[in-house]
């Protein structure tokens, strides 16, 4: 198994899209299903309830993110695709922060504006601060998206 | 700052002029009338809440006769831009002119809604007969009304038995279960697999018998009819057509009324000011000659309206200073660039007592942190171009829409000097389209500043800075306010110390040589600074330990509040490590920018390969350009909301509603 670095890297970074998108495809799921329910009354609301719906929608978007960075500093993208086993195995530990946080703080992020979604259907002049409340849980994507991006490009400087 | 000073104003006038000041005042829009009931025998109020019912009913009648003429006659005039538009200049005389009419204008309303109303009931009335149609298809071949009875001598049933079953079957079973009933002929009428029409005839005297051996058989008596099935069927059938015809003349004739649309819309707003200036009467005090308003009015036009007033009426009016335990309705006002920011400061509160309008030391902090998260100089100038269209076009944009259309237009500039630091238009789209279709791999867009992809730590390190000066800047508008209200020793212990342990505990961080290897840095502090930081970053800690707690009287207990206080410094740790997300965001516009580049030219550069390019680059930008607008606008208001006002910030200020034309469609203009 001469190549058996580049597969790591490879499953890391399918890690990151699949599990990032798999939690953002749960939350906006969920905050799509209040939406209709809250748009079935009150079809005025839709395009305040359609923002709190894409807020868990990040995540996807940042383990595509991630993914993507991979790819193309391993080579498959263009370039020479063979790396060393270690550096394999760093790109796949450098991504799992992006697809445990992205997975978990997806769905958690997507119960959130449902609730949200709530409070915009009872209370739609708080439309404001209920956004607030998804964005927090969205922090901790960001941090795990830092530290991926952080490790991902160290990586390059590691003399193996 | 920029909020608006506030008077208190007292208006007596004479009962025969209430009707005109009310008008006078609520077209001037500058007076918030309080409600408060007077407490003396010698004043009254009036409960005219009866007329002001009538007034709300009207506005509604003429608001659902608007939306179902706007159901079957849509406004097509304008398009989608004429949504945003706001109420429409209207001068004095024909506002007149058409509060004459307003009785004919309900009287259309009216008469809107009862043919909306037989459009609802003949829609209702089409499947009911559709259904009796589809009851009566197996009977088509039978020739008799369905209640046939029977003639003298004989009796007849009409009626269905469950499953299909054969003639002979049926005999079988009358002749089981009515041995002695004699001549009884029975026919199929028609049978499906589901159930068999049957007719049966029987001698009179059977009758009874045949009917218990039928009953026994699961026998069902068809639907009660005095028709012939068949002609029945017709009769429905041209009720149908009747009832569609009908629903054609009735949404032809609410299409006709399309010419007064605009009445509608007068209506519905004559009415809802009514309720409001009626909702206004039912709160004022009143004597047997004169009536009394109290309320708030904006320091700028108190003198306006006090000539006014005096000039044009018998009235006496009165302005003071609101006193201390007044709760002061709240007007923001603010120049160009920090207007937008008013309606995010609305939607977190308004400022409280006391407290300042953060809106221009906002603003400049808002465009900075918008233009960095989204980061591209071509989404930047979509947007720039976007909102500025609208902004030309639609001279009358509804206020909050034109706030919300500045906003992300200085956004969108912003965006566009951050886009140019970094390098970015459409991602690396130029370098891309060089290399892709006219093999020239050395044509790129270089960054200003420089790429925060390839120097991920220089920009986190950045956005750190940034968020210190962030979050200090909440910290001295505390102080001011502290300052302002003379609390000189809450304005210490409260920002001094603070800024002592935080500001002291940074400068020494950046003394130790792990820290500024980490983060890039190439000066060195002497160990001198390092000394001096960290003494005052001690004195600032031993103040807050000593001084956090101090409302408690018990000295141990003081120093355990103020230790717990000190421990809130961890807070300001996750405070700027929340400024990450200027980098993450950033970074995240940029990259997938270039993913979308990639995918489009992967085909390279035959015809098929060019168009496969152009359609990748609209749809992929437009998503990424929708989702990253998106989540800059949500992460600037979360630093905005959660970090900056965090350190200062309460609100709670009463939003200042003054008694206005609450109109929606026109606007009245006082002549002058």
């Amino acid at each position: 198994m001469a190549n058996s670095g580049l597969f790591w890297a490879l499953l890391g970074a399918a890690l990151s899209a699949g599990l990032a998108g798999a939690g953002s495809a749960i939350g906006v799921g969920v905050a799509g299903r209040a939406a209709s329910g809250v748009v079935t009354q009150e079809p005025n609301m839709f395009s305040k309830v359609l923002i709190l719906q894409l807020l868990p929608g990040t995540q996807g978007i940042y383990g595509l993110l991630i993914a993507f960075i991979t790819l193309t500093q391993i080579g498959i993208m263009g370039g020479d695709p063979n790396i060393s086993l270690v550096k394999g195995l760093l790109y796949f530990a450098a991504c799992i922060p992006m697809a445990v946080g992205g997975l978990i703080s997806g769905i958690a992020q997507g119960k959130c504006s449902v609730a949200a979604i709530g409070l915009v259907a009872k209370r739609p002049e708080q439309f404001g601060k209920a956004m607030i409340f998804p964005a927090m849980v969205e922090t901790y994507a960001i941090l795990a998206l830092l530290i991926s991006i952080l490790s991902i490009f160290g990586i390059v400087n590691v003399p193996f | 700052m920029s909020k608006v000073p506030m008077k208190r104003v007292f208006i007596c006038g004479m009962k025969k002029d209430r009707k005109q000041i009310l008008e006078a005042l609520q077209r001037a829009g500058v007076v918030e009338v309080s409600m408060e009931k007077a407490e003396d025998d010698y004043l009254e109020t009036m409960d005219v809440m009866p007329q002001k019912a009538v007034f709300d009913r009207n506005a509604a009648l003429a608001e659902s006769a608007l939306d179902t003429l706007n159901q079957y006659a849509p406004d097509t005039e304008g398009g989608l831009l004429k949504s945003l538009e706001g109420a429409k200049d209207m001068d004095l005389k024909s506002y007149y002119a058409m509060t004459e009419q307003c009785d004919a204008y309900m009287k259309t309303a009216t008469h809107i809604q009862a043919l909306a109303k037989q459009l609802a009931e003949d829609r209702a009335s089409i499947p009911k007969n559709e259904t009796r149609i589809e009851s009566l298809k197996p009977w088509m071949n039978f020739d008799l009304p369905l209640d046939f009875q029977g003639t003298r001598d004989a009796a007849a049933f009409v009626g269905s038995l469950p499953n299909q079953v054969s003639l002979d079957q049926i005999y079988q079973s009358l002749a089981e279960f009515a041995p002695d009933a004699e001549g009884v002929d029975a026919s199929i009428v028609s049978s499906s697999e589901e159930m068999t029409c049957i007719f049966v005839v029987c001698l009179r005297q059977d009758a009874q018998q045949v009917e218990e051996a039928l009953k026994q058989m699961s026998f069902a008596k068809a639907q009660l009819s005095n028709m012939v099935p068949r002609e029945q069927v017709d009769a429905l059938t041209e009720e149908i057509r009747r009832t569609n015809a009908d629903i054609e003349a009735c949404i032809n004739e609410i299409k006709g009324y399309a010419k007064n649309r605009e009445e509608l819309k007068f209506a519905a707003d004559y009415y809802r000011m009514r309720a409001d200036k009626y909702q206004v009467l039912n709160g004022i005090s009143q004597s047997r000659k004169a009536f009394f308003i109290n309320g708030f009015i904006p320091s700028p036009y108190a003198k306006e309206l006090e000539q006014k007033l005096t000039g044009d009426y018998d009235a006496v009016v009165e302005i003071s200073d609101p006193s201390e335990e007044d709760e002061v309705p709240v007007v923001l006002k603010n120049g160009v660039l920090a207007d937008p920011m008013e309606t995010v400061v609305e939607s977190y509160s308004l400022p409280g007592k006391g407290e300042i309008d953060p809106s221009k030391i906002m603003a400049c902090f808002y465009y900075l942190f918008f233009g960095m998260m989204l980061s591209d100089a071509g989404y930047g100038l979509l947007v720039v171009l976007g909102t500025g269209y609208v902004l030309l076009k639609v001279k009358n944009l509804k206020p909050e829409m034109k706030k919300m259309m500045k906003l992300f237009f200085y956004c969108g500039i912003s965006t566009v000097f951050w886009g140019i630091m970094f390098g970015s238009f459409f991602g690396d789209a130029v370098n891309v389209i060089a290399t892709t279709f006219f093999n020239r791999p050395d044509i790129k867009l270089t960054p200003v500043w420089f790429e925060p992809v390839s120097e991920p730590m220089r920009l986190l390190v950045f956005a750190f800075g940034l968020g210190i000066i962030h979050l200090f800047t909440g910290l001295f508008i505390k102080m001011y306010e502290l300052l302002k209200a003379g609390q000189v020793a809450d304005a210490i212990y409260d920002v001094v110390f603070w800024l002592m342990l935080v500001g002291g505990g940074i400068v020494y961080l950046l003394t130790m040589d792990m820290i500024t290897g980490m983060l890039g840095l190439s000066f060195t502090l002497s160990p001198a600074v390092g000394t001096a930081s960290a003494v005052i970053a001690v004195v600032g800690l031993v103040g807050i330990v000593l001084t956090g707690g101090r409302e408690s009287k018990n000295w141990f207990k003081r120093l355990l509040k103020g230790a717990y206080a000190a421990y809130g410094v961890t807070s300001y740790l996750s405070d700027v490590l929340s400024y990450s997300r200027l980098l993450a965001l950033g970074l995240a516009t940029g990259v997938i920018a270039q993913v979308f580049n990639k995918m489009g030219s992967m085909l390279g550069s035959a015809w098929y390969g060019i168009l496969i390019f152009i359609l990748v680059f609209l749809i992929g930008h437009v998503l990424n350009l929708g989702i990253n607008v998106l989540g800059a606008y949500v992460h600037t208001n979360r630093l905005q909301f959660v970090e900056f006002f965090g350190k200062f910030y309460e609100g709670g200020g009463k939003k200042f509603e003054p008694f206005t034309e609450n109109t929606k469609y026109f606007k009245v203009k006082e002549e002058n």
